[in-house]
């Protein structure tokens, strides 16, 4: 018999709650499975199983809020969870993580109502406010017939909300986390030229960004610096054989989230475009799974054609590393003796001094040009 | 299709990229990128509704001229295959 727990999405949770369980006792379910919804600061978020069993019986109701780490069901035929996705972050460590201000707790509940995922849905393509209305669900729950006839009214993340939890997560990096910065300015001209002939060939939904082939060179880069990914906990570091990039992505209206796309390294350039717009599109309308909340093993920022030239990040406990990516611009660059514009992007490095030297980065950091300089190889 | 109706089919689209805002109130010469705050995943994202609902070819290079609405409501006419 084995226990399927509240799992931590991130360091800067604390508790959850439940709004709807998708399958029953009795039935079966298989590693990787979605089997219940919960509701947290960034969101509903759909809950994956790490075992193989039988549900036996459920030990909280839908409507509860419970801390990370609370048996929510029994799972019966399971074997301990084999490896469940690496725990990221010990939720006594968050709990007991010396509290700096007293700030209410960034739970759920304060701002987000309950409500199943299809009355979200309604409510965002009709524009309800869900906070405005009276849930008929168990636990009070909004379900989809109480936003039917609601009155139209602008629908808002909670930003306030979210931004305590990352404050919180920040805060704890910032005491916890040793950082040094590197910078350089690698040459992107053939990478855009690459890119730009391949999709001139291509309908749009075949199209590349270049954030593309630059999360693909950051995976690969990896490969040789095992002491920038993977987690920090109380054993001290452990690196990750997996490469999941976590994908920094703005909300708008406030805010931020960074999902993990898995397994960056062997995703080839097509498949990983795809992935990252499909993560993009459920970022902001809900429908991230719990593995890609908690897993990522590394951060990539992207500031984009809108943003500033240089960004240096905050690592994201329990990682050790966070990579920035700025404004792709021309610069004068010399060429053989030469002045010539050429198309560049400023990649900074974050990185944690107790895993890692500068020196170590800045390997990093050429081999993601040297690899960018190759885009067909990518 | 007229200039009316292809207004309607663009702010349509620009709906699924940014819910949250009311693109029938931009302001038809402002960059709908920065009014919209829409990042270059959403722009492709608008760009393929728009190739899927007009079934148009809109090349990498012309991407700029759908920044503005009356930008887009132009070069998107000008590309439609004429009615039948």
């Amino acid at each position: 018999m084995a226990e399927f727990r509240m799992p931590s999405l991130g360091a800067d949770m604390v508790a959850g709650t439940l709004v709807e369980w998708l399958r029953r006792p009795g039935d079966r379910v298989r590693r990787g499975d979605i089997v219940a919804v919960v509701e947290t600061q960034k969101g509903a978020i759909e809950i994956e199983i790490f075992q193989d069993g039988v549900i036996e019986r459920f030990l909280v109701d839908v409507g509860a809020t419970v801390p990370v780490g609370t048996p929510l069901a029994l799972i019966a035929g399971a074997v301990a969870p084999a490896a469940p996705a690496p725990p990221p972050v010990r939720p006594e460590a968050v709990v007991q993580a010396p509290a700096p201000p007293r700030m209410p707790l960034p739970g759920p509940g304060a701002g987000r109502p309950l409500a199943s995922p299809a009355a979200r849905r309604m409510a965002e393509q009709f524009g309800v406010d869900l906070r405005a209305l009276r849930g008929s669900g168990p636990g009070s729950a909004i379900v989809s017939a109480d936003v039917e006839g609601a009155a139209k009214a602008p629908r808002r993340f909670d930003p306030a909300e979210m931004r305590r939890a990352i404050g919180a997560a920040m805060a704890r990096s910032k005491r916890e986390i040793p950082h040094y910065y590197l910078s350089t300015t690698i040459d992107i001209t053939a990478t855009q030229q690459w890119m730009e002939a391949r999709n001139a060939e291509r309908p749009p939904p075949q199209r590349l960004l270049l954030a593309a082939p630059l999360l693909k060179a950051v995976a690969i880069a990896l490969r040789g610096s095992r002491e920038l990914n993977g987690y920090y906990t109380e054993r001290g570091f452990e690196p990750s054989p997996a490469i999941h990039l976590g994908v920094a992505i703005a909300i708008r209206g406030g805010g931020l989230m960074a999902p993990a796309i898995h397994d960056v390294n062997n995703l080839g350039i097509d498949e990983l475009m795809a992935k990252l717009r499909d993560l993009g599109m459920r970022a902001r309308s809900g429908g991230l799974r719990s593995s890609e909340l908690s897993d990522s093993t590394i951060t990539v920022t992207s500031l984009g054609e809108r943003g500033s030239e240089a960004v240096f990040g905050i690592i994201y406990p329990p990682q050790v590393a966070l990579v920035g990516l700025g404004k792709p611009t021309e610069r004068p660059a010399v060429l053989d003796g030469k002045v010539v514009p050429r198309r560049t992007i400023v990649a900074t490095l974050s990185a944690d001094h107790r895993v890692s030297d500068g020196h170590r980065g800045a390997i990093f950091l050429s081999e993601m040009d040297r690899l960018l300089q190759a885009p067909e190889q990518l | 299709m007229n200039r009316e109706e292809m207004l309607g089919v663009i702010i349509e689209m620009l709906g699924g990229i940014a819910p949250e805002a009311d693109a029938s109130t931009l302001d038809p010469k402002a960059d709908i990128r920065e009014s919209l705050d829409i990042d270059s995943l959403d722009f492709l994202n608008f760009v393929i509704a728009l190739h899927e609902r007009l079934r148009i070819d809109i090349p990498e290079v012309d991407y700029p001229r759908l920044f503005t609405l009356d930008g887009a409501v132009d070069y998107l006419l000008q590309k439609a295959p004429p009615r039948k």
